[in-house]
């Protein structure tokens, strides 16, 4: 028996909600791009075009008590988990009304009140973090998840295969979403799994999986609420395999020589923000004009973004050493 | 003297690795994107094309599991140089380095050797934040059994990989992020290899010397030239091994001026200037007219801002400074 938590209900608000936040992140991802080659943002950025639809359908089957775990391409996570546009930009510029301060920048992005947990850079260092958090969780006797995202080059590490044991082991609440992109960095799967099906891997440690296509926001959002409503029920992890692609290179170092453009524009064909935006155009759940309104809006609130971001101050040098064990948080 | 050719040091790195897989099949490349991607830097750009799969083995994201592969393989015939994308992911390797690499011909009674090659990326400087900016040279100059060296200048860039696929035990090469575009002279010709045991003197001088490595020798080039312009006269020492370090060319340096400073990207407490500190005042006390000075990176994560990174690490201003305060200038 299905309940009203596990299912997706596609009313006309919720379509337009769908398409917001995936519109959001990419005109934030698009407008970062810009600022990087300005010289305002700085170091690694990369961008989350193409994916979207992953962070936004499942940050729909989770709650404000929820705990959310995201590597270095996680603006994304960020926006969809609620995070303020102009904090998120800000830190990404390294100024202090940033939500790390500007400390972190692009691939550090935290926040407690959204439970958001970074911003992990070590590639399957998230892992055994979220392994943590639902054990705390568990332990303290609240009934919440941790979702905790990492690519399919994590499934190498041996964190990995760590934390899904402990995971399954310690029947914790963690949903685990492996975003399937097929690359890591210029590594296509094939030349990195000897079993290319991710999901596989976690079957064998006993964490029930599903694969889901990871550019279909609707079918994102069905899979994660199924899931999460098992983690919920005190059924122990489970795990999301999304397929899925970026369309940028991987950071903005990177020339991306190792892919065929034939296969980048065919995924661009059945790009989350295309397919669904054509889908829910052609159902009658929104309209044309509905989504011009959204472009406007979603225009102004990345110049608002940006504008917080470029008015941010600088973190004085004085203040180098605060932060870094609990108790120097006051100006030196 | 042999003329001279400018390189990068990236390309002098790259240039490195063919030679050493053209003079000997045993030796292979093993790493994350070393294939297809050319490697994280762009050292083995090419190589792919020229030697194939076999030898340019692309990894998967596992450095553990890698690099002690490469282990095995370097203990059973292979030459494998091993390539950690960076220093920050080599902590994930580090029980494969520090308890099989570093320990196993001791623990085997000398019966077996582990020739082995790794190569990282290191250092701050390019807004990177605090997963990927960090030095943690000292901890790897920490273990007896491995030898760890960092060029600083691309002829040893050239030079130290192949004198390092000549020892027969492991050797950690840490190059500099910073340097990879960096261009300098390599010979043009002849033997290229370099020495690996000793300091090299990278500027004379009476005054006071410094004591540097990796990219901080050029910050320490800086800081003497902005000195001779008040008349001090700094010597710069490029340590060029972290371990061993060669103790003999920093006392006769000190022996002379009477005044050391060291600088280290590391952090201060427990690093390696800390160690070369310490070597002075034990062996070269009663020839100091000042304390010895430690310039280092300020006790916290590398932040992401350029102007808390750069106030975060060593410059040639600060270096500048805490040689005047051996001098009481
Ligand atoms: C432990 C570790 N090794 C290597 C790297 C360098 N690196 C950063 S991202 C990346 C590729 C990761 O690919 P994947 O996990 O599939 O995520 P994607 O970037 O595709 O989102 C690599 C190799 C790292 N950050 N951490």
């Amino acid at each position: 028996m299905s309940t009203a938590q596990e299912r997706v209900h596609l009313s006309h608000e919720h379509a337009l909600r769908l398409l917001r936040e995936m519109l959001r992140i990419r005109r934030f991802e698009e407008k970062a791009a810009e600022l990087y080659s300005a010289g305002k943002i700085r170091g690694f950025l990369h961008l989350y075009i193409g994916e979207e639809a992953n962070a936004v359908g499942v940050m729909q089957a989770l709650t404000e008590e929820d705990a959310v775990v995201a590597t270095y391409r996680e603006h994304g996570h960020a926006l969809a988990r609620g995070l303020p546009m102009g904090e998120v930009m800000a830190e990404m510029f390294g100024k202090v009304n940033g939500s790390s301060r500007g400390r972190g920048g692009s691939m550090h992005i935290f926040s407690a009140p959204r439970r958001f947990y970074g911003g992990n850079a070590i590639v399957g260092g998230g892992l055994p973090l979220a392994v943590g958090l639902a054990l705390a969780d568990r332990m303290l006797g609240r009934s919440c998840v941790t979702a905790c995202f990492f690519g399919e080059g994590a499934a190498a590490e041996g964190e990995f295969h760590e934390a899904m044991n402990l995971a399954a082991l310690w029947r914790l609440p963690v949903l685990f979403v492996c975003e399937n992109n097929f690359y890591a960095m210029g590594t296509a799967l094939a030349e990195s799994e000897s079993n290319l099906d991710i999901a596989a891997h976690a079957g064998v440690y006993g964490v029930p999986a599903e694969v889901v296509d990871g550019m279909d926001v609707v079918a994102v959002e069905a899979a994660a609420r199924r899931a999460a409503h098992a983690v919920r029920q005190g059924e122990g992890p489970r795990f999301l395999e999304a397929r899925t692609y970026r369309f940028r290179a991987h950071s903005m170092f990177d020339p991306d020589l190792y892919r065929d453009k034939a296969e980048v524009e065919a995924w661009k064909e059945r790009g989350p923000i295309l397919k669904f935006h054509d889908w829910a155009l052609g159902s009658g759940l929104i309209h044309e004009s509905g989504v011009e309104a959204l472009e406007k809006e979603i225009a102004r609130e990345v110049e608002a973004a940006v504008a917080f971001a470029e008015g941010g101050a600088w973190e004085p040098v004085e203040d180098l050493t605060r932060y870094v064990s609990t108790g120097d948080e006051a100006a030196a | 003297m042999s003329e001279m050719r400018r390189i990068t040091y990236r390309e002098a790195v790259r240039e490195a690795l063919r030679e050493a897989l053209s003079r000997d099949e045993r030796v292979f490349l093993m790493g994350e994107d070393v294939g297809a991607y050319g490697g994280a830097y762009a050292c083995s750009l090419g190589l792919l094309e020229e030697f194939g799969p076999e030898r340019i083995r692309n990894t998967p994201l596992a450095e553990s599991g890698f690099v002690g592969a490469g282990i095995g393989a370097a203990m059973n015939g292979m030459r494998p140089i091993v390539e950690i994308m960076t220093i920050n992911f080599s902590l994930l390797a580090l029980d494969q380095i520090v308890n099989n690499a570093a320990t196993i011909r001791h623990m085997s009674g000398g019966q077996f050797s582990v020739p082995l090659v790794i190569r990282m990326a290191t250092g701050a400087g390019r807004q990177l934040a605090a997963q990927h900016s960090h030095s943690f040279e000292c901890w790897f100059a920490h273990i007896p059994g491995i030898r760890v060296v960092a060029p600083a200048l691309v002829a040893d860039a050239r030079g130290m990989l192949p004198a390092a696929l000549a020892d027969p035990d492991p050797v950690v090469i840490m190059e500099h992020a910073t340097l990879y575009n960096v261009e300098g002279e390599v010979p043009a010709d002849g033997e290229l290899a370099v020495d690996l045991d000793r300091a090299a003197i990278r500027r004379e001088g009476t005054d006071a010397t410094i004591v540097t490595y990796s990219a901080n020798v050029m910050k320490a080039l800086a800081a003497a030239e902005a000195l001779a312009g008040e008349a001090i006269d700094c010597e710069v020492i490029d340590l060029r091994s972290l371990r061993p370090i060669d103790d003999a060319t920093i006392l006769a340096s000190v022996r002379k001026t009477h005044r050391a400073v060291v600088v280290d990207e590391g952090w201060r407490s427990v690093g390696i200037a800390a160690e070369i500190s310490a070597r002075i005042q034990e062996q070269a006390f009663f020839d100091l007219d000042a304390p010895v000075e430690r310039v280092c990176s300020v006790e916290v994560p590398i932040p992401y801002p350029s102007h808390l990174e750069q106030a975060a690490i060593p410059q040639p201003e600060t270096i500048a400074a805490a040689v005047r305060r051996t001098l009481r200038r």
